[in-house]
């Protein structure tokens, strides 16, 4: 009645709707599994985040270096926590004093974080080279963000309201 | 007086007629949807879900992949003068899963898999299989009709599954590996704007009322066709424009219900 080889073939039919399914469920609709390869990660804060969104770039120089892997809102101080995972192709590259900034693409473009590399003491650099203080276990001593590392030179998105609010009063007080 | 009088004795006729055939059809539904196939006959439907399902996947697939290849390059010539061309990814996923899976998998399942049926199930009848079948006590409704019904309900919404899939990744092909549009944010802001139950099951519930409604069609016109060979060819010509106008004509009316007015 129903041959084998038609068993088979609805088996492997069905077995790709799954397939299907799953894909529209976890990587069209939610939130995948995260993207490929070795990443670290680092949290920093904003005042105002605007449009920013889970898994929008983080670019440096127009270089997308990472993902943001969540948003969310400080429990204490009620401000935005941004959770950023760099790829480790960039591990011990950005120094301390990196700023980040939450940058618009385009006129109408989605947003994401532009991550503008600091300067490193001459010093910390020969003590890198004669310590391998990365390499050590204490990585509070490294002046490269490493993981879990919190960015303090943070500059939140351009809300248009506030930019106008600004002008106006500047404009009054003349 | 007697021209007037078999104008409108003809009006009453087909009226008769159509209604008739409207009941004729319901019976047969309900005949197919209570006569769930038994565990014993199982297989016949997993044969047919081979006939209905399996030998479309093909066409399916093909047609799922230029759609989306061709969604992703039309959109990005357009986005790419607003600098929005990381839209791109929710313009193909939403079209996609709301209107072209389930609606061109319908019409291409109305093609391939409803013509076949109508002119599987008319030539049976042409030859009077249903009828020895009737003679032998088998009945034609849970034997013949049955399995084929459930076979194409079952399958049609995970060809829609399987279209709205294959044309994101052919939006994906052409959009990001060919035109340079960022994977991440391909992805990023097609999975913050899709949402599961508003647009994907959305799409299946269309996709499963698309179903009964070609599979009905298409087992009632051979059901019911004149058992001679253009008989049997009209039936199927019907089958497919009769499924066809109102896959798009019941498109409109649950877009309405579920996008539209909120």
């Amino acid at each position: 009645m129903t041959s084998r080889k038609a068993e088979i073939l609805v088996g492997f039919f069905v077995a790709l709707a799954i397939a299907a399914t799953l894909l529209l469920a976890l990587k069209v609709a939610n939130q995948g599994m995260a993207g490929s390869g070795e990443t670290y990660k680092l949290n920093a804060r904003f005042d105002n985040i605007g449009g920013l969104k889970a898994r929008s770039s983080v670019k440096v120089g127009g270089v997308v270096v990472g993902r943001v892997e969540r948003i969310y809102l400080d429990g204490a101080d009620l401000i935005p926590v941004v959770e950023l995972q760099i790829s480790s192709e960039y591990k011990n590259t950005f120094p301390d004093t990196s700023s980040l900034s939450i940058l618009t693409s385009g006129l109408l473009g989605e947003q994401f974080i532009g991550l503008q590399p600091g300067f490193i003491f001459p010093e910390d650099l020969v003590s890198i080279e004669e310590d391998k203080v990365c390499e050590s276990a204490d990585l509070r001593q490294c002046p490269y963000l490493t993981e879990g590392e919190e960015i303090f030179d943070t500059k939140s998105a351009l809300v248009l309201e506030d930019l106008i609010g600004q002008f106006l009063f500047n404009q009054g007080s003349e | 007086m007697t021209q007037l009088a078999n104008y409108f004795a003809s009006i009453g006729r087909t009226t008769i007629e159509k209604v008739v055939a409207i009941g004729q059809a319901s019976l047969m539904l309900f005949g197919a949807l209570f006569a769930f196939p038994k565990v014993k006959n199982i297989g016949l439907t997993i044969h047919q879900i081979y006939v209905v399902g399996v030998q479309s996947l093909l066409i399916i697939m093909v047609s799922g992949l230029f759609i989306g290849m061709v969604m992703a390059l039309q959109g990005y010539t357009i986005l790419v003068n607003y600098g929005a061309e990381g839209s791109l990814g929710p313009m193909v996923a939403l079209s996609l899963l709301r209107e072209l899976g389930p609606v061109v998998t319908a019409l291409l399942f109305a093609g391939r898999a409803g013509s076949a049926l109508t002119a599987e199930i008319g030539l049976m009848k042409a030859t009077e299989q249903l009828s020895s079948l009737e003679m032998m006590a088998v009945d034609p409704l849970r034997r013949v009709i049955a399995p084929r019904f459930w076979a194409g309900v079952i399958s049609m919404p995970m060809l829609a599954i399987i279209f709205s899939a294959i044309g994101i990744l052919g939006g994906h092909l052409v959009g990001v590996d060919w035109l340079g549009v960022d994977s991440g944010s391909y992805w990023s802001i097609m999975q913050s704007t899709v949402e599961w139950d508003k647009d994907v099951v959305n799409g299946i519930i269309k996709s499963i009322v698309f179903a009964l409604v070609v599979v009905w069609i298409a087992l009632y016109k051979g059901y019911s066709c004149v058992p001679t060979s253009e008989g049997i060819s009209q039936a199927t010509t019907q089958t497919v424009v009769y499924s066809s106008l109102l896959i798009l004509g019941l498109d409109f009316i649950l877009t309405a219900l579920m996008f539209g007015i909120s």
